[in-house]
């Protein structure tokens, strides 16, 4: 028997198609991360059996729930996933113990166990006082916690978690997240989790799966994807460069390689390879000069200031090269001070070959 | 310029029932109200407005969900047909369910043949008459609520494990209850007033089938003074109405 979730799922709807395929092992916390729009709410509703699947299997602990070949749909009250929704949906008109109750409740279970085992399942997530209270006296935080108990009370096969910090503000957020992770360490069986914020993703899941217009452009730890992002929306997610090119090794008894990014200068980077790759590289890792830099430093592209914005403690400048990629630099307020950064200013922005990650494309 | 006709409109609208309480003859209420005929009237008239307020909701409640729910084929066109009994003269219904539903009617014939048991003029009958008229402002009143719930707790539910009976039971009922109420209040004070078809279906004796309005339509022939009071009894139990029904129709839409 395999344990977990293993889906293939494919939706088509108007001008959109859905088509990844995931699979998460039993106490497994995985993440799919995207923009707005990507289909990861549409992959997490056709998981519980809430869409329509035009083709595809969806086996959970070896029971298939959905196979379009075979024509098997299992309604979602029959499928035993647990689902965590965006903004909750706590039943309004029932007490925070009620809900966690439902869903024994309608499995079977007669009212003095559920009430009890709800009871105890509060106490886990550390909501015990507020049993008799209604939804609309929670804050956030309590109502993500019911929200979370009220999943798992029925002791489901696979949770799903849509968003589950996205209605917090961002002081709770920050504590819930912690508390969060905490929880899904202790489930035991496969959990996905959908979010856009690869910071929840990155803290919540043990492996991310990122989708980009319906489709699968990135599966690792998050580690990995941090480090070697494959498309813009990743790069611009972990907050690094990356430009695409094609590499060439350096001549016999020279070191390093030169990447080709379009019309623009080759880049010059450490190491020895070959054929299309990405180049990525930290903002922090690129220096910017007001004048022509002296010397012979490799990598400068003569550009000019297209936008400014905070960063932390730093100063993000987006730099528009003429013939080369758009590259951010982070630099401190003094240094943007001194250098006279405002938009449409010339500017000189150089990164250092020992700071370039190169890593195979395709 | 407007403030002359708005405030004809409103003197227009309350005027009469300022008459009403002013011109009934106070003196003779507790004999009026008392006598067996108008305690007798006004106890049918609540017994047929509550029954035929029960079925609206055991019947109606369905048939609402069904309409509301999204995709539904010819949801405009079923929705029309339900609204044709609303402005329908009701004398008209109180023919249309003779052709159906009297002794001699397409459903009528047999049930008489088989049974000997005929609706016209039996309380039955005024239940009947009633519920048509009332049936709709139920519906649509509870779709409406329908409507603007969100849908996504029947998910919520689904997920947890409950069968669509069961969510319908405990999730969509609960959350829209104060609809139906409001639709239930609604239809009871529209099945309280009814008179054409009732009076056409029904018939109008005492004591069966003379239902408030009917008594008040009969009292002004032979006592004005007493169609009065009863007219008050039956204006105080609208306002009652009303007042239960304040937060629904005070609210902002």
């Amino acid at each position: 028997m395999v344990s977990g979730l293993t889906a293939r799922v494919r939706v088509v709807r108007d001008h959109f198609t859905l088509d990844v395929a995931v699979d998460v092992a039993p106490g497994e916390v995985v993440a799919v991360v995207g923009p707005n729009g990507a289909g990861k709410s549409t992959l997490l509703r056709a998981l519980a059996g809430l869409e329509p699947v035009g083709a595809g299997r969806v086996v959970v602990d070896g029971v298939p729930l959905t196979d379009t070949d075979q024509g098997i749909a299992v309604p979602p009250h029959h499928r035993r996933i647990g689902v965590v929704f965006q903004d909750y949906l706590l039943f309004p008109h029932l007490t925070a113990a009620a809900n966690v109750a439902f869903g024994l409740r309608a499995g079977g279970v007669g009212r003095a166990e559920a009430t009890r085992r709800a009871q105890n399942w509060l106490d886990r997530v550390g909501l015990a006082d507020l049993a008799a209270v209604r939804p609309g006296r929670l804050s956030g935080g309590q109502a993500q916690r019911v929200a979370l108990a009220r999943a798992l009370a029925p002791d489901p096969r696979l949770l799903l978690l849509d968003e589950p910090l996205a209605a917090l503000d961002a002081r709770t957020r920050l504590q819930v997240r912690g508390e969060l992770r905490r929880h899904l360490r202790d489930v035991a069986g496969a959990t996905l989790v959908v979010t856009h914020d690869p910071v929840d993703a990155a803290v919540l899941a043990d492996r991310l799966v990122v989708i980009e217009d319906g489709a699968v452009v990135q599966t690792g730890t998050p580690g990995e994807v941090a480090r070697r992002p494959r498309t813009e929306y990743v790069a611009r997610l972990v907050g690094l460069n990356l430009l695409a090119g094609t590499a060439e090794p350096a001549p016999e008894g020279r070191s390093g390689s030169r990447v080709r990014l379009g019309t623009a200068a080759p880049v010059v980077v450490p190491g020895r390879h070959a054929g299309p790759v990405y180049v990525s590289f930290r903002p922090a890792a690129v220096a910017l000069y007001a004048e022509p830099p002296g010397g012979s430093p490799r990598n400068v592209w003569a550009g000019e200031v297209v936008g400014l914005e905070p960063a932390g403690e730093a100063v993000r400048v987006e730099v528009g090269t003429a013939q080369g990629p758009s590259v951010v630099a982070e630099v401190t307020p003094e240094a943007a001070a001194d250098l006279d950064l405002v938009p449409g200013a010339p500017v000189w922005a150089v990164v250092k070959a020992s700071e370039i990650e190169v890593y195979a494309r395709g | 310029m407007l403030a002359v006709p708005a405030l004809v409109a409103l003197v227009f609208l309350v005027l009469p029932l300022v008459g009403l309480v002013v011109r009934a003859p106070w003196r003779q209420a507790p004999q009026v109200l008392t006598s067996p005929d108008a305690l007798a009237a006004l106890r049918l008239s609540v017994l047929t407005a509550t029954a035929s307020t029960g079925i609206a909701v055991v019947l109606g409640v369905p048939l609402a969900w069904w309409l509301a729910r999204p995709g539904l084929r010819f949801a405009s066109l079923l929705r029309a047909v339900i609204t044709v009994p609303l402005v329908l003269p009701p004398v008209v219904g109180g023919v249309a369910l003779f052709t159906v539903l009297g002794r001699s009617g397409l459903l009528g014939r047999p049930l008489y043949e088989a049974t000997g048991f005929a609706f016209p003029f039996t309380p039955y009958a005024v239940v009947l008459a009633q519920t048509f008229v009332a049936l709709p402002y139920l519906v649509l009143a509870v779709e409406g609520a329908l409507r603007g719930a969100d849908r996504r707790f029947e998910d919520a539910a689904a997920t947890l494990g409950a069968s669509p009976l069961r969510t319908f039971l405990r999730v969509t009922l609960p959350l829209v209850g104060p609809g139906i109420a409001a639709g239930a209040v609604l239809a009871w004070a529209r099945a309280l007033g009814e008179f054409g078809a009732t009076i056409t279906f029904a018939g109008n004796f005492p004591g069966t089938t003379q239902t408030m309005p009917l008594a008040v339509y009969l009292a002004l022939e032979t006592d004005p003074g007493a169609a009065l009071l009863l007219s008050v009894a039956l204006l105080a139990v609208s306002v009652a109405v009303l007042a239960a029904l304040r937060d629904r129709w005070t609210r902002a839409w």
